[in-house]
């Protein structure tokens, strides 16, 4: 089995882009990464093939077979390429598909690129694209969106573990304290804790400031078996019940749990050895499960790591560092993408005032619904 | 339109007709097939009683598309006497005063009108509180 390194990243700003397409946002993405390529490896690597992450384009923008359309519009005429869906883990389970055919030698080099417009059309049609990734016949034809879902895993947790709803509000200044120097970040603004907790209802007890907004980007990342300084040492990804209701412990995040065991024993180290952790916080619920799924926190506990000591850039365990979802943006299908690509960057040295000091290990999650599916990457410097 | 996509839901719409394992007699709502507690073969039809408890809750401000003319509504999670949970909107009370652990019953509504003034209505459950008449 060959080792899987990454050869280069790029992105682009999460965001509004009313002036871009979704094959111009891709494309922008795979040049900045064939330039960062080309300076890490010396000269051009040539790729095999090419894997789009998307979530929603088949629905807001009429567009699907996204593989070719991207292949086409980047001059790649003629290279394997296929689209892969897994809703809001798109992005990570395209690096898994890009991972295993390197791995097995099949393919030296493979572009994988994520992308997603939401922002084309707005509100309800947004929503109804979304709720899509839950169970159509039991689930969204109660008018159950991924907020609501979020929202109702919310509220058993704080009843079962008696927890107030200010005890998840530092999830959001964190990120925003992040996102503030990130030139790709959706918002750049400082979040103050008080800020956070005035946020309006969206789906008690989520409000607005609980929720990540969806927006438009591209991301791509190169993967290669030729050694790089960023090597990918596990590649793992999990499935829960797809309705939250048929789960019989609905706190369990199981799916979360196994994707973080099976990532942590192919790597061959535990949470203890992580220097950041790109956990995917869609909704800050998904953040504290995330911690408690990944060995940070037992159960119940994993919202008492919200403070700037535990999470934050110089903490025990730095997440969002970035600004993570909810202030970078969450660019559905393409946001595994980013979130390996920061990974890549952190243990590059090259994150800029993002930097976490001496990161040498990293892990990236990204979550397919409402804990459905989970893909987690962990990347090491050689 | 996807007339038979709903039609094809009648029984568990309108009757809550879920199944029933028949190796470890787990009862099961949605149907699977596939018992979740055994994984045996679980194809038996089971009619459920409608009456349960809010086992989670939430109110929605922000609705999909075919949802705006209800918001905000109430969503929750019923767990089911014989077992399951299931997910289904509140009717006949105050978002407000929805509370874990309140008894519910099942009542049939209109959940969303599919397209224009000409779309079709797709009635399936809801749950109110139960009333004492009922028992």
């Amino acid at each position: 089995m060959s080792n899987v390194f990454v050869a280069g990243v790029g992105l682009t700003p999460a965001g509004e882009h009313w002036e871009r397409s979704l094959r111009e946002l891709a494309f922008a993405a795979l040049e900045a990464a064939a330039r960062d390529t080309e300076r890490v490896l010396g000269g051009p690597a040539p790729a095999e093939a090419l894997f789009a992450a998307n979530a929603l384009a088949g629905q807001l923008s009429g567009q699907a077979h996204l593989g070719v359309l991207i292949a086409d519009f980047a001059g790649l005429r003629g290279i394997e390429a296929v689209t892969i869906e897994a809703a809001g883990a798109s992005g990570g389970a395209a690096l898994r598909q890009a991972y295993i055919a390197i791995a097995s030698g099949q393919v030296e080099t493979a572009l994988v690129v994520g992308v997603e417009k939401t922002t084309d059309t707005i509100g309800g049609r947004v929503n109804a694209a979304l709720a899509t990734a839950g169970d159509s016949d039991f689930e969204s034809v109660q008018g159950a969106t991924p907020a609501a879902l979020a929202g109702l895993l919310m509220q058993r947790y704080m009843h079962t573990h008696g927890v107030p709803r200010e005890g998840f509000a530092n999830f959001a200044v964190n990120a925003h304290a992040n996102g503030k120097a990130n030139p790709n970040a959706m918002f750049r603004n400082t979040l103050t804790r008080d800020a956070v907790l005035r946020g309006g209802a969206l789906a008690d007890p989520i409000s607005v400031m609980d929720v990540a907004p969806e927006c438009d980007g591209a991301a791509a990342v190169v993967l290669t078996s030729r050694p790089t300084a960023v090597r990918v040492v596990a590649s793992a990804q999990a499935t829960d019940t797809l309705a939250l209701h048929d789960r019989p412990d609905l706190l369990a995040f199981d799916a979360a749990r196994l994707s973080a065991g099976r990532a942590y024993k192919m790597a061959g180290l535990g949470p203890d050895e992580l220097d950041l952790f790109e956990l995917f916080d869609a909704y800050s619920i998904f953040a504290a499960l995330s911690l408690e799924a990944a060995g940070f926190a037992e159960p119940g506990q994993g919202w008492r790591l919200a403070s700037e000591e535990v999470i934050g850039r110089g903490g025990r365990i730095p997440i969002q560092t970035f600004g993570g979802l909810k202030a970078r943006g969450n660019p559905v299908g393409a946001t595994g993408v980013y979130q390996v690509a920061e990974v890549a960057l952190q243990l590059r040295g090259e994150a800029g005032a993002n930097q976490i000091a001496d990161a040498r290990v990293g892990m990236a999650q990204c979550i397919g619904g409402i804990g459905a599916n989970v893909v987690t990457h962990i990347l090491r410097s050689e | 339109m996807e007339i038979s996509r709903h039609w094809r839901l009648r029984q568990q719409r309108y009757g809550l007709v879920g199944e029933v394992c028949p190796h470890c007699d787990a009862k099961i709502f949605p149907p699977r097939d596939v018992c979740p507690s055994c994984s045996g073969e679980a194809k038996t039809p089971y009619v459920f009683s409608g009456r349960g408890e809010v086992y989670s809750y939430t109110i929605v401000h922000d609705p999909p598309e075919g949802f705006e003319a209800n918001a905000p509504y109430a969503v929750a999670l019923v767990k089911l006497d014989e077992g399951p949970i299931l997910t289904s909107q509140l009717t006949d009370i105050e978002p407000a005063e929805v509370k874990i652990g309140q008894r519910v019953e099942m009542v049939t509504r209109k959940l969303r009108e599919d397209g224009d003034e000409r779309g079709m209505l797709i009635y399936g459950y809801k749950f109110r509180p139960e009333l004492a008449t009922a028992h």
